[in-house]
């Protein structure tokens, strides 16, 4: 009987193993951890609390335009699902968040994690496992030049440097007698720019950056700093500040009575912050700027499809604001993950996926600015290249000029 | 020279803020003998209700009393639901308890509002004033401006009334002050209630120059409390001078210590706090605490 009994439970045993193999693996097309036949499941972190809280709104965005992409039809038949984690910015939050996600919920990919230190701090265990860590929400150059080391991560926007040296071209191009003062976050962001900045303008830039300052992202105002910058005789102000102190910078250097050439980085200058500054006593004479994204609050884009297409999209998301910059980037990192996985079509596994994303995108974004490719290759893994310099005109952002293309002065 | 007058004016500027909310810190201090960790926040949540009237359309002073009403119920509100029955515990626990209520109310105005700043209307010009090559803003002399007439309104609350007399009375000797037919709940509801809407004055001052945001006290508090603590946590004049001398000492040394510069100016104002309570534990203008026994 005990012979009887233990060959039962053999038979039993291969039933269920047979049984659950059943249920994942679909005999015509190959698929991965994280799709079923109807469903492709996506991670993501986001500051959604807390003092970066202003960015939670992009995971919103992305989420609906994924709902766009669903209404229609979605994926060859599948729908893509967002599961969005609070990591209220803090990498000690994102570590453990992260590996719930890939160990838990079994996500297909992490999408558009946002924050330089936050992926950062998970991008060795990503890689480790083996899982794609797609279009992170930061500009930090690292994404992009430390890819062979970490095939698994691909940033997504103009990396940091690639557009502060957009600044050095213009510097050194049309106003060469600059005297330059900095005010920039002492952290990646910050330095990142900086450095950008510097190796942009090359041998003159010891001569011509007259001052830099730093500044406590606990402070009250940037008024120490800017009177610093001033005292040094800086005609020219680079803010690599976020969108608080940028407002706060733009109106305490018209208080101060000066008048320099303001050169602002493109994290903090969608239109709404712009009008905010105004609103707070701002003078905003003489401001420059660089964008690839098309601003929603811009009317030469009203009648433009990329736009209503924005439009349409991100009604799905009922708190978002329609004129918040972030949005419509959410919205346009979405539809570059959709294009990915429509391009995987029947393949749909983590190795043909990220090759797609990291060699073989090529890709028009309707809500980028006209021109702008979104692109990578085997040599080539930044896939945003091409920002335009944009100056203030009182009530919108001009473009200036044509698009620049920074591609492979970043190794 | 020029540089140092605009870092001693921006440093008076900043000063002002954090007077006015140490004004509030001062006022549940005398009501209660317990700072709460959670008035700037009150205040924040008071603004965005000002900000919210505003917005749809109410006048700038009509919203301005309304919120003041508002904020004054809300504090009563506050300390009659979530300070009373924790009332006789021990301080550790009220400290807690305010620190939750921190977290809560930020989280709170943070789904309603969003983490987007907001400009603020203000009854002052963004215009400047020049003195002797240094500038300052008629929002910046509004903040302190109006944070004197608020210091002059609880000196004469708290020393010239008999309300203010039972108020510190029930703060301070709350045996005897019930033994002689005081409310002693009550005053301390009553005195969440005034500190609640002085910390909405100081949010409605100080949110066009900080721009409003769930976020706007979260730090402004710290050098609120070191502005208190230095002028003596018991003086409202010396919370506005405390302030002041923190406003002006976190500037220069951020200008002129290299060190410091701009990213250690938040230790400064820490500093200050561990110094005072070690070296002049009642502050500038604190009275000795005197025990008979």
């Amino acid at each position: 009987m005990a012979t009887t009994g233990s060959r039962i439970a053999a038979i039993a045993a291969v039933l269920m193993a047979l049984a659950a193999c059943g249920g994942s693996a679909t005999p015509t097309a190959q698929t991965d951890v994280g799709i079923t036949s109807t469903e492709i499941l996506l991670g993501n972190t986001n500051a959604l609390s807390g003092a970066a809280a202003a960015y939670g709104t992009i995971s919103n965005a992305e989420n609906a335009y994924f709902t766009y992409v669903n209404n229609n039809g979605g994926i060859n038949g599948r729908h893509i699902t967002l599961k969005i984690l609070d990591d209220v910015y803090n990498p000690a939050n994102t570590v453990p968040l992260t590996k719930q996600l890939v160990e838990q919920d079994k996500v297909f990919a992490m999408f558009s994690g946002l924050g330089t230190q936050t992926q950062t701090s998970v991008r060795d265990y990503l890689n480790g496992q083996k899982v794609p860590q797609l279009f992170v929400a930061t500009g930090a150059t690292t994404w992009g030049a430390d890819y062979s080391k970490n095939t698994y991560t691909l940033g997504w926007q103009p990396p940091y440097q690639g557009e502060s040296r957009i600044y050095a071209k213009d510097i050194t191009t049309n106003h060469t007698s600059a005297k330059i003062g900095v005010l920039y976050q002492n952290d990646d962001y910050g330095q990142d720019y900086l450095k950008g900045l510097t190796d942009g303008l090359g041998s003159s830039a010891s001569t011509m950056i007259v001052d830099k300052e730093t500044y406590d992202v606990t402070a009250a105002t940037p008024a120490a700093q800017l009177s610093k910058l001033k005292a040094a005789g800086a005609d020219t102000l680079f803010l690599f500040t976020t969108p608080g102190f940028t407002i706060k910078s733009l109106a305490t250097v018209t208080a101060l009575h000066w008048e320099p050439a303001i050169y602002l980085n493109s994290v903090s200058n969608p239109q709404v912050y712009m009008g905010i500054a105004k609103k707070a006593g701002a003078a905003l004479k003489n401001v420059t700027s660089v964008g690839y994204i098309k601003d929603p609050t811009d009317p030469q884009w009203d009648a433009d499809a990329g736009m209503k297409l924005y439009k349409q999209a991100i009604a799905n998301c009922t708190n978002c604001n329609v004129n918040d910059g972030f949005n419509i980037y959410g919205v346009a990192v979405a539809y570059t993950m959709v294009d990915v996985l429509k391009q995987a079509g029947s393949n749909m596994t983590r190795a043909n996926v990220l090759n797609i994303a990291a060699n073989q995108l090529n890709e028009t974004n309707p809500f980028l600015l006209p021109g702008v490719v979104v692109k990578t290759t085997s040599s080539d893994h930044f896939p945003i290249m091409q920002e335009q310099v944009i100056t203030w005109n009182g009530t919108g952002w001009t473009l200036q000029g044509t698009l620049i293309n920074e591609r492979g002065t970043l190794k | 020279m020029q540089e140092f007058l605009q870092q001693i004016v921006s440093g008076i500027a900043s000063g002002g803020i954090f007077a006015s909310l140490a004004l509030a810190l001062v006022l549940i201090y005398n009501a209660m003998g317990l700072v709460n960790f959670a008035q700037g926040e009150m205040a924040m949540l008071a603004t965005f209700i000002a900000f919210t009237l505003v917005d749809h359309g109410v006048s700038y002073w009509i919203a301005f009393p309304v919120t003041l009403v508002v904020a004054f119920a809300g504090g009563i509100l506050v300390q009659r639901i979530v300070i009373r029955p924790v009332e006789r515990a021990p301080i550790l626990t009220l400290v807690i308890v305010t620190l939750g209520l921190a977290t809560l109310v930020n989280g709170v105005a943070g789904f309603i509002f969003g983490y987007v700043p907001r400009s603020f209307p203000s009854p002052f010009s963004a215009q400047t004033v020049n003195l002797l090559g240094a500038f300052v803003s008629y929002r910046d002399l509004g903040v302190i401006g109006v944070s004197t007439v608020v210091l002059l309104l609880i000196y004469l609350l708290l020393q010239r009334t008999t309300i203010g007399l039972t108020m510190r009375a029930a703060a301070h000797h709350p045996e005897a002050s019930r033994l002689l037919g005081v409310h002693v709940s009550w005053m301390l509801a009553l005195g969440w209630g005034l500190a609640s809407a002085v910390g909405a004055v100081s949010g409605i001052m100080v949110a066009p120059i900080l721009l409003l945001e769930p976020n706007m006290m979260q730090t402004i508090i710290i050098y609120a409390f070191a502005a208190a603590v230095l002028g003596g946590i018991e003086s409202p004049l010396g919370a506005v001078v405390g302030g002041l001398i923190v406003g002006v000492t976190v500037n220069l040394a951020g200008a002129y210590i290299p060190f410091v510069g701009g990213d250690l100016q938040l230790a400064v104002a820490l500093a200050i706090i561990i110094t005072v309570l070690v070296i002049k534990p009642n502050g500038l203008f604190g009275r000795p605490s005197v025990r008979r026994v």
